[in-house]
Order: structure tokens, then sequence, then C-alpha cells
């Protein structure tokens, strides 16, 4: 029986028309990160010229003067979000410890949806939380943080401070409960990729839990856990609205954790919008814009030390 | 009992005591924040939060505008940021299977998606405010839209995959073009995992504050104009709660608690959704 | 090595086939008669499966699968780089070793396939789906649930729902790829009455693990070793008095 082929030659044409859209579309992806890259430098590119390498490292803030740089929100940027990666290592990983290999199969769903429902939270809520729960919650604690911690030799100058409540310690807290949803969560998703055989064989020699995780599990996972542990970093270096709400917003630099700071996303969060001066405006773009590259080294890194043991696994199935 | 056999048994349960201790620790949080919003929250819930506009500092008011101003927002997110992402996704899942360029747009859209949303605010404020003459709804609807799209794409690559592909053979030994056998029945088969992306990715929006600041800014009236700045709950709450003002800290609590819970109801909505189909 | 009728329906002529650089079919020539069925028998990965995939070219949704010789379907070369892909596939249907039922009702399953190729009004569509399911004797169990989802049907009422697709669009030539190796013995028995029903109507190639099946439901076939065609014939002789010795040790059991 012959059938009409008409009909199907000009039908062909959707084909490559399909192809070719969903292809564009992808490489929009591509195309946002660059642009994004490209109208942050432009548009910060004055203060880049203004202030050449000196914004990096000037302390000086001072829009009445319009003499801006970047060492202080960068600092408070850095050092906020590594206090929370040395608070949310730790709990992550008894959580996904926990989920893994303690839980009762019945428990492992609800808790590891409980937890990442607290990655669901809109941050403003953390600032809210933060900043009216519980920083004046934790300054009834910081006299005691002050008196003991702050008479240890060498680290002791950190945890000397007024009792405010709010400060590069608050923030890294929050920070550090808002990334731990993504840290645990993969951590537990490597944990279980770990091969069955290992496990058990050293279950078979008599090793405990704790010593199969930290002998077994953990090395062969390691990479992947670091790259867990980046991708939370990339997270709690962009966060902007909690932080903005607990930092404290204070343009100094402290050698102590309780006193208040900045970190860039606070700045933009506070002041973009009232930048009266381009120069001022270009200056806060600027500090996007080193933020935006500082986030994408990190994710970079993540993703590459997730991929490998992806790839691993990838090889050995 | 030798001591190191002892020894191994004491490590083995403090540690794992350290671990029931975290996790309890994480739920704890959860619940603290939930019930922070809560508690203040629902002293300020009632009728005019939806009925009437934000008022003036002393005045009695609610969040209608914020929450129709978002509500536009959202809804231009969605529009914009769902057929783009499917359609991307489309292509990472069917055409570019293990090729290189689909891994290089699966791992740059990975950062996009963990990207700081503050810098996309910053973009869309950078390309479009400046060139359009000023903050607009429009402007915060695409920043949302920006945060949405590798949500959305990276769902639809994952899930199109999953399409066994004795499906699409059987569809193309009947005849059919390829977009056909993607359009009429991949999609189909990956339908419920799609919608499951996009709600997360809409719950993600919707509790976006940092995206908006610099786009729609805000606007303390009635306006449903995109082309002209919008109210919206994530800046109002944020501008009221960081006032000095009491019944605009309230209102910021109503706001939270309304908002905490959709974005919650949505998450569970959309998890819920993925049991489902698992089963 | 041709033991058919005056003119095939397909004939196969110097057929090579690669995988990347994997040789799957070693210079193939047959012939497959119409109106008949033909099985292809061989352990796994003899290259059976392959071979049946070159006759509606399914193998070129893979880039690195080349085809090279000669398949003439009804005298035109379907290997011919002209060659429609979608009209070929109009003209020789395929039905999968697992069940493929799409995601959508029984009745658009089989309108899917009819719509891509013709016009139709709503009333001739009815009555061609009702004529495929009748064939494909599945219009019983499933004429008062037309617009229930496909998935939900058994196994077998699946496969017999792809039977009932492929012959929807009218086909020449039907290819099954061990069509009833996923299915009970009951749903076997009656996929296997259905492919004697259907001979009538449709030139059909089975690929089957199954020697008993091809016994039972083919007139004629090809036994295939390592990517090799060693004999091809009338069913009963292959199976009473094959010629070859790997035939012989194969369908007795020594080895496979």
């Amino acid at each position: 029986m012959e059938k009409p082929q008409l009909l199907s030659r000009l039908a062909r044409l959707w084909d490559p028309l399909f192809k070719g859209t969903t292809a564009v579309l992808a490489y929009l992806v591509l195309a946002l990160l660059v642009a994004i890259c490209v109208a942050l430098l432009h548009e910060g590119s004055q203060a880049f010229r203004t202030f050449g390498w000196h914004f990096l490292v000037s302390k000086a803030w001072d829009p009445a003067n319009n003499r801006f740089g970047a060492l202080i929100p960068i600092y408070g940027t850095l050092i906020s979000s590594l206090i929370a990666i040395v608070i949310a290592v730790p709990v992550s990983f008894g959580i996904a410890l926990f989920i893994t290999e303690l839980a009762p199969r019945w428990l492992r769903q609800p808790v590891s949806a409980a937890i990442e429902l607290l990655a669901a939270i809109p941050s403003i809520i953390f600032g809210m939380w933060g900043l009216f729960t519980f920083a004046p919650w934790f300054s009834n604690y910081e006299p005691w943080i002050s008196d003991h911690l702050g008479s240890i030799p060498g680290i002791g100058a950190l945890f000397r401070g007024p009792p405010f409540g709010i400060g590069m310690m608050t923030a890294g807290i929050i920070l550090a409960i808002m990334i731990i949803p993504f840290i645990a969560s993969i951590m537990r998703e490597v944990f279980l990729l770990t091969p069955p055989m290992l496990r058990e064989s050293a279950y078979g020699v008599g090793a405990t839990t704790w010593e199969v995780v930290r002998n077994v599990v953990l090395p062969y996972t390691r990479t992947a856990v670091a790259g867990g542990i980046f991708l939370g970093l990339g997270r709690a270096l962009g966060e902007t609205m909690a932080v903005t709400f607990v930092i404290g917003n204070a343009h100094s630099v402290s050698a102590s954790l309780l006193n208040p700071g900045y970190s860039i996303a606070a700045a933009l969060a506070n002041e973009f919008t009232e930048a009266f001066s381009p120069l001022y405006k270009s200056s806060l773009i600027a500090l996007g814009f080193i933020l935006f590259i500082i986030t994408f080294v990190i994710l970079v890194l993540a993703k590459l030390l997730l991929l490998r043991l992806e790839r691993a696994q990838g090889e050995s199935t | 009992m030798d001591l190191r056999y002892l020894r191994r048994r004491v490590t083995n349960v403090f540690n794992l005591g350290m671990a029931v201790m975290t996790t309890l620790l994480g739920l704890f949080w959860l619940f603290w924040i939930l019930y922070t919003t809560a508690r203040f929250g629902y002293h300020s819930l009632n009728l005019r939060l939806f009925t009437q506009d934000t008022p003036p500092p002393g005045a009695p008011g609610g969040l209608r505008n914020a929450f129709v101003g978002s509500l536009i927002m959202i809804g231009v997110g969605i529009a914009v940021g769902t057929p783009v992402g499917v359609l991307a996704g489309t292509y990472l899942a069917e055409f570019a299977g293990r090729k290189r360029i689909g891994e290089i747009v699966r791992f740059f859209n990975d950062i996009l998606l963990s990207a700081p949303s503050i810098v996309i605010g910053l973009f869309v404020y950078s390309v479009t405010v400046t060139t359009m003459g000023g903050f607009s709804g429009l402007a915060g609807g695409l920043a949302l839209a920006i945060v949405l799209l590798p949500v959305v794409v990276r769902t639809t690559d994952e899930m199109l995959r999953l399409v066994p592909s004795t499906m699409r053979e059987a569809a193309m030994a009947l005849g059919s073009p390829y977009w056909r056998v993607v359009v009429q029945i991949t999609y189909r088969a990956a339908r419920s995992g799609i919608l499951t992306g996009v709600l997360l990715g809409v719950a993600r929006i919707s509790g976006e504050t940092a995206p908006l600041l610099f786009t729609a800014l805000n606007n303390q009236f009635w306006s449903t104009n995109i082309a002209r700045p919008m109210a919206n709950v994530p800046v109002t709450i944020f501008q009221f709660a960081m006032s000095p003002y009491s019944g605009w800290q309230h209102l910021a609590w109503a706001g939270a608690l309304v908002a905490t819970f959709a974005v919650l109801g949505l998450s569970i909505f959309a998890r819920f959704l993925i049991r489902q189909r698992n089963n | 090595m041709s033991a058919v009728s005056p003119v095939p329906k397909i004939s196969v002529r110097n057929l090579d086939f690669h995988y990347g650089k994997f040789h799957a079919l070693k210079d193939i020539n047959l012939d497959v008669a119409p109106r008949e069925v033909t099985a292809f028998i061989g352990p796994s990965g003899c290259g059976k499966s392959t071979l049946l995939r070159v006759f509606n070219r399914m193998y070129a949704l893979y880039p690195n699968q080349v085809a090279t010789g000669e398949v003439l379907l009804d005298q035109q070369n379907i290997l011919d780089r002209r060659q429609d892909l979608h009209h070929l596939r109009s003209r020789v249907g395929m039905v999968f070793q697992k069940p493929t039922p799409f995601p959508m009702s029984i009745y658009e399953n089989i309108a899917f396939g009819v719509r891509l190729h013709e016009r139709i009004k709503k009333g001739a569509l009815d009555d061609r789906i009702e004529a495929a399911l009748r064939q494909a004797a599945l219009w019983d169990e499933v004429k008062d649930k037309l617009r229930q989802s496909g998935m939900r049907l058994s196994g077998g009422q699946q496969q017999r729902l792809c039977i009932a697709r492929a012959i929807a669009v009218k086909p020449d030539v039907l290819l099954l790829d061990e069509p009833a190796s996923a299915l009970d013995p009951i749903s076997t028995l009656k996929i296997e009455e259905l492919i004697y029903e259907l001979r009538q109507n449709y030139t059909i190639v089975i690929v089957t693990h199954n020697m008993q099946q091809a016994a039972r439901v083919s007139d004629y076939t090809a036994f295939m070793y390592l990517g090799e065609l060693v004999e091809f014939g009338i069913t009963n002789k292959i199976f009473t008095n094959p010629s070859q010795k790997q035939t012989e040790d194969y369908i007795t059991g020594r080895y496979g």
C-alpha cells in the first residue's frame, strides 16, 4: 500500500527546528554565566579603574568622600563563612552518619525530609529569627564565652568582646544552620554509594560501626565529602538576607568574632538602592563581581570534587 | 575483656551518641525557627492582612499589595523560567546525551544553581533597570526566572533520562519524528517528575528576597503595573522587620508566617508527588 | 541460500553491520517471503536482533552503528540514504521485547501512530482502532475502558496493545523482537496464536531465543551464530534435518 510522503517531507523541518531551539536555550545557560560576569565587571569597572588593585586591600568605605575599598566586606564574608563551615561540617557529618548507619529504616525518610525542609525555609526567616530570637538568647552566653574562651592564649582574642548578640559569630552560626541541609544531604548520598561489599567485609573482621565509617566509608567518599563541604561554603559566601539581619553591619575589622562586622552581600542589600554617586554604585557592583568570582571558584571546585566519585562509580558499574 | 577492646567500644558509643545529638540539634533548629515564626506571626494574623495594603507607620493595614505583587512576579518567573528550562533540559537529555557539550552545560548549570541570588539581582539590575530606566516588577520577575531556570533545567534533564529508551524506540518504530516522540511521549512519561522540580523551584523563588532588592525594589501602594516598582512580600518583610515601628514589625511577622508556610507547603507537596510517583 | 518463493518481500544482500569497531553482522544474504513467518534464532549476541533492527533502520538512532550492503523491501533498497525513515517505519512495524505502552490512554496509544501518517476523521479513527484491537485479540478485554491508561493493563495485554498499535498504522511487515520473552506462559500462548492469525495479512519476522516457539510459529527459520547466517530454510527441515553441524548442535541444546 502506498502512502503519501509529501506530508512527512514538510514535517521533517520540525526535527532540526526543535533540536536547534533546545540547543540554543541550553547554551543560554552558559551565556547567562558569561553575561553575569561581563555585566558586573563592566558596571564595576569605574571602581576598579579609580582605585586599581588598591580596591581589594583598602579598608576605606567613605561615601561622603567617594573613597571605597573592599577589604572589610571581603574579610567579613570569608570569616562568617568559615565559622559556618567549622560548625556545619561536624553537625552534617553526624546527621549523615545517623541517617545512613544508625536510624531504623522507618525513621530515615522522615529525618532526612525534616533536615531538608530546613533548606526550604526562606533565608529572610532565618534573618528575622536570628535577630529577634537567637541573638537575644545568644547574648546571654556571650559573657561566658568571653570569660572562658577569651582567656585561652593565642586564640583568646577571637572570643573577647561585648555581648551584643549580633556579630560575626551569630552570622556564622546562622549560616551554619542554613548550609547544614546541603552538606548533610550530599554526605548522606555519597555514604550510601559506598559498595556494600567493602562495608560488609569491614564488619566481617569485627569493626565497630564507628570504625567502619572512619576507616572505610570516609576514605572511600572523601573527595565527594570535600565537594559537599565546598558546595556548602559556596552557599554560605553568597547568602544575603540572613547575614544582613545579624552580622551587625559595622564597617570595621576586629579580631573578635563577637564584634559586629560586614559582608559583601549585606553591603549590597543595605546600601545599593541608597548609593547616590556613580562611583559608590560602581564600587558596590565591583563588590558583587568579587563575590561572584569567589563563589564561582569555590563552586567549580566543589563540582569537580563531586564528579570524581561519580566517575569512579560510573567506571565500576 | 582487654582494655583495647573496651576503648574501641567506648569510642564507638561516644561517636554514635554524638551523631544522634547532632541530628537532634538539626531538628531542634527547624522546630525552633518554625515555632518562633508561628508564635510571632499568629498574633498578627488577621483578615486585614489580605484585604488592605501596606500602611504608613502607626496605621493599621495589611500586605495585600505585597502578596499580589509577589504572585505577579513569581508568575513572570514561572512563565519565563519554565519553558526555557524545560527546553534546555530537553537538549541535555534527548540530544546531548554523553557528549562533551552536554557535560559542560550540566556542569555550569549546577554552578548557576548555587550562585548567590543577590549577584543575579545585580546582574538583572545592570541589564534591565539601567536600560529600561527604572526599577520594575518585570525586572524582578526576570531575576526570579534566572533563579528558577537552573532548577528546571536540572530536573528536566534528570527526569527525561529516567524515561526508558525503549519507549522512544517504540515511538520511532511507528515512524514518528523525534520532536513528536519528545513532546508527546517522553514529556508525558516524565511529567510528574518535571512538575515536582518546577514546584520545588517555585518554592525557592517564592522566598527569595535578594534578587528583588534592586530589581522590583518595593512599593508602598497598590500597583499591578509590571513596568513600575512593585510591592512584594520578602522585601516588605525585610523593610518592616528592620524598622523601629511595632505595627510594621507585626506585619513583617505575619507575612513571614504566611510566606514560610506557603513555601514549606509547596515543598512538602512536591515531595509528596515524588513519593506518589515512586510507588 | 535463498530457500524462498518467487518474489521475496525483503531481500538482504551482502549485509555487514558494525557497532563502532565491532563487526556484528558478516555478509548476510537471505530472502523473507511475503505473508509468511520467518524466525531468527541463535544464541544471545549472535546478531539476530541486530539484523531485525536493520529492517526498519532502528539502528539509525545511534550514531556509531553502520550497515553496508543492500536490504531490498519490495525491490527498493532501504539502506539508501534518501530513504525516508518515517515512511519506511510506517511500512515496517515493530514490537519490542518488553511491552512499551506510551503513558496515555489505550485509545491514544493506537491513535498516536495512525495520526502520524494520515489525516483521519474521528469516526474513521474509531473504526481503525477497533479493528486493530480486534486483530490483536484485545478488543473484548478493553472495549469498555479505552480511556484508561495503557500502562494499567497486564503485561500480556500491554504487549497485544503494542501489536495493535503497530498494525493500526497498516504496515506490510511486522518485526517482533522476542515479543513473548517477558510474558507468562498463558500470555505467550495468546501472542503465538495471534502471530498465527496475523500471517494472513502481514509478513512477519520474529526474533526468539526459544526454539520451540520458533518451531511452533514460523514457516522459515534462520539460524545465526557469531554474526553469520549459518543456515536458513523451511522451519520443518531446520528442526528435523539440519544440514549444518552447528545448527544441529544448537537445536539439540549442546550450546547457547
